[in-house]
């Protein structure tokens, strides 16, 4: 009696068990593999929504692709992730991770995609392009190349927008303070010369020169204004031929240097609009179209903001803005500098179906599509081609952002670029809030040396 | 003895029975707590990382994480913060002022308790998320507190930036009181009347009837709140970032902050679930202090 009830217990604990096991089981799930119902394939892409949903110039352009793209027998199903930049490197490291979840074809910005290819989750193109006519025939424009190389020397991406950053300038408020309304700065003195005549000549709260200075603005204040500085000085982040990451440098105190100046001579925004992640918006969709902003060393891309259907329309901004080269220290060769960025497609290692991606690709990015995205979306294109056509020559700006593009260098194809860059804006965002160039370098030394280790570390 | 073995078949059915009923919640506990634990523990000795070379092979990288922890100056400051925020809002904030409310409460009428109490509650029931929002409209350049504080003449005031840290106590004060004043109220139901109104014909003044009486009888009270708000508060995230993403610098920069930062800005995996395990030892030390203290 006493062991039927015991084995009748041990056979319901077993039931749970095993119900509770496939109750698990069903949470992970299976994914159909990427071929629909009648046969056809599904080619996934993966794009960053910054909130707009299918108001977004991706999902416009991914849809129209979709509906004239000639292989019938594949779908192109756009399925995007909706988060700031930050998380969406996180999301998508996880997602192309995943044997189940990698989409086909992923958007990589060209900051990460290093990083990316290094953990393996990328799929190397070089194969694929050489039998590409328009890769090998010079329509990309050959310095873009550079931006989806990974440092082991391979493609992992194909490039579809990038951008330049130079100096805006209002030309109302230079007219007012009596400086040229075309201008083009031959050193960083006259740029900050510009800014102290704003200050004593232009309207009261009128904000003489805008440059992210927080670790809240990420990237912002590590491209657009560190590197932008550093790099116009001749020094690097990265030296090249050692391996070595350069930690301490005239250079670095020099960039530095001309933040603190900023500061100092309170040139610049007030602190508590700055060191806030709004910042870069506060500057580009308010201070600048308000006229409260004389000069932004920003990006090419905010004039996106200001079009029809941007964030913050503007129709004057064609005339009222100014788009000046930044120029090196002392005007030394060669004369100006920009750092370039930018987006690319690539193929993850996991994706399902990629030689349907590829096809895809070589077609989403041929002359015609890839000018449709650039003017769509209000960025720089990478093909030369597109570059010269006048349809995109006769946008506001993007000739002459382009342009700078001949100078161009970009971020160190180095995995550890991410980590370091955190560094960088708490270096200057030391400097912003009042620590000396030589205690915060000196921190910055210390740190990066930890994260990349004393053998690679390097002073100049 | 005699009885013991006369006892033990008895004895061993009921081992058993006591295995069946608990094998369901042993098994989740094992699935969901121990488990994660462990695994968290195993990746601090790791080099996981979400991308970078590093996640093409997790290796083993010893102490490495941990005696990159003690030497990161950023983790003495976060631990800091830590430290200043749990103080500042969950033992003096939360812990005195639910006291306070619900020692004034008492004896009082019920429309009275239960106008305060649904106001003290409005912070509880709402989500981090949302009131973060809600304080941070509060405090913002543009918000509540300057409107207010203009409109009798005075200079605005950049909350955020300039006192980040007080903003943020006060929010998370504001957020978790009511969960104080709720323990602190039972328990004050449960001081006998009886005592009280002895001490007062006694002669007893009210601090002494709040020292002698009211204190050691909710003593046992007292380390429990603490030590749930303390494990509460350890844990803040959400407000935190939302309200000032541990900034401006590293002013609000928590350990909670950093751990996700490490994490999730810089991707190194392996280091935040580091910097996890040393929140949970903080947690753990501050409790076995607790109930130290008021033994």
């Amino acid at each position: 009696m006493i062991k039927t009830t015991s084995g009748k217990r041990v056979l319901l604990v077993l039931a749970s068990i095993i119900l509770f096991a496939s109750l698990l089981a069903g949470c992970s799930g299976s994914s159909s593999g990427g071929q629909g119902e009648n046969g056809k394939k599904t080619v996934t892409i993966t794009y960053r929504d910054d909130g707009i949903g299918e108001q977004g110039a991706m999902y416009k352009w991914i849809m129209e692709l979709s509906k004239n793209y000639p292989d019938k027998n594949v779908e192109i199903k756009p399925t995007p992730i909706q988060a700031s930049e930050g998380d969406y490197f996180a999301k998508i490291a996880l997602a192309l991770k995943s044997k189940d979840k990698a989409p086909d074809i992923v958007t990589e910005d060209t900051f990460i995609l290093n990083s990316d290819a290094s953990a393996g989750f990328l799929e190397p193109l070089d194969d694929r392009l050489k039998d590409w006519p328009d890769w090998t025939d010079g329509s990309f424009i050959e310095a873009m190349k550079k931006g989806v190389t990974a440092s082991d020397g391979k493609v992992y991406g194909v490039p579809y927008n990038t951008d330049s950053r130079g100096l805006w300038y209002n030309k109302t408020i230079f007219k007012e303070a009596g400086l040229p309304e075309e201008w083009t700065p031959k050193t960083w003195e006259e740029v900050l010369d510009a800014a102290r005549t704003v200050k004593t000549k232009a309207a009261d709260g009128v904000v003489p020169i805008w440059m992210n200075m927080g670790k809240a603005t990420g990237e912002a204040t590590s491209m657009q204004t560190y590197e932008m500085l550093l790099y116009g000085t001749g020094g690097r982040l990265y030296d090249d031929s050692t391996g070595k990451w350069i930690v301490k440098s005239q250079g670095i105190l020099d960039s530095l240097r001309f933040i603190e100046t900023v500061n100092k001579e309170k040139l610049g925004p007030p602190l508590s609009k700055v060191l806030n992640g709004q910042a870069g918006n506060t500057a580009t969709r308010e201070y600048l179209p308000q006229g409260k902003l004389a000069i932004s060393l920003d990006g090419s891309w905010i004039t996106g903001n200001y079009l029809e259907n941007g964030a913050a329309p503007w129709p004057e901004y064609k005339d009222v803005l100014g788009f000046a080269p930044m120029p090196t220290s002392n005007g030394q060769t060669p004369g100006s500098i920009t750092l370039a960025g930018g987006w690319a497609l690539s193929i993850p290692s996991n994706a399902k179906n990629k030689d349907e991606a590829w096809e895809f690709i070589k077609y989403a990015l041929n002359k015609e599509n890839s000018q449709k995205l650039v003017t769509a979306s209000g960025n720089i294109t990478v093909r030369a081609d597109v570059a010269k056509d006048p349809g995109y020559t006769q946008m506001p700006f993007n000739e002459i952002a382009t342009e700078y593009l001949q100078n161009a260098e970009f971020r160190p194809a180095q995995d550890k670029y991410p980590e370091v860059s955190t560094q960088i804006q708490t270096m200057v965002e030391a400097v912003a809030t009042g620590t000396s160039p030589e205690a915060a370098q000196n921190k910055y030394a210390q740190d990066v040396t930890r994260i990349v280790g004393e053998q690679n570390v390097i002073e100049k | 003895m005699s009885s013991l073995t006369l006892n033990s078949p008895h004895r061993k059915r009921n081992t058993y029975t006591w295995l069946y009923f608990l094998l369901p919640s042993i098994a989740i506990m094992m699935l969901f707590f121990i488990y994660p634990i462990l695994l968290t523990f195993f990746y601090s000795f790791t080099n996981l990382a979400l991308t970078g070379e590093s996640a093409r092979e997790l290796k083993f990288i010893g102490l490495d994480n941990y005696t990159r922890m003690f030497q990161d100056p950023a983790v003495r400051i976060s631990i800091w913060n830590t430290l200043i925020f749990l103080f500042g809002s969950a033992v003096i904030g939360q812990q005195v002022l639910g006291f306070l409310i619900a020692l004034l409460m008492k004896h009082k009428n019920k429309l009275f308790r239960r106008v305060v109490g649904t106001i003290v509650l409005a912070g509880w029931v709402t989500p981090e998320i949302v009131s973060a929002l809600c304080l941070y409209s509060f405090f913002g350049d543009n918000g509540t507190l300057n409107a207010i504080i203009t409109s009798f003449g005075l200079p605005e005031v950049t909350w955020l930036f300039t006192v980040p840290m007080l903003t943020i106590i006060l929010a998370n004060i504001w957020n978790g009181t009511a969960f104080s004043m709720l323990i602190f109220q039972a328990a004050l139901d449960d001081v006998p009347s009886e005592i009280e109104e002895a001490a007062v014909v006694d002669g007893a003044s009210r601090w002494q009837i709040l020292t002698r009486i009211i204190l050691p009888y909710i003593k046992d009270s007292i380390t429990t709140n603490m030590m749930l708000v303390t494990l509460q508060t350890l844990g803040v995230f959400g407000l935190i970032y939302a309200m000032t993403g541990g900034g401006p610098g590293t002013s609000t920069t928590t350990l909670p902050i950093f751990m996700y930062n490490q994490a999730f800005i810089n991707y190194q995996l392996g280091y935040g679930t580091a910097i996890s395990l040393l929140l949970l030892l903080i947690g753990i030390v501050l409790s076995l202090f607790y109930i130290r203290s008021m033994k």
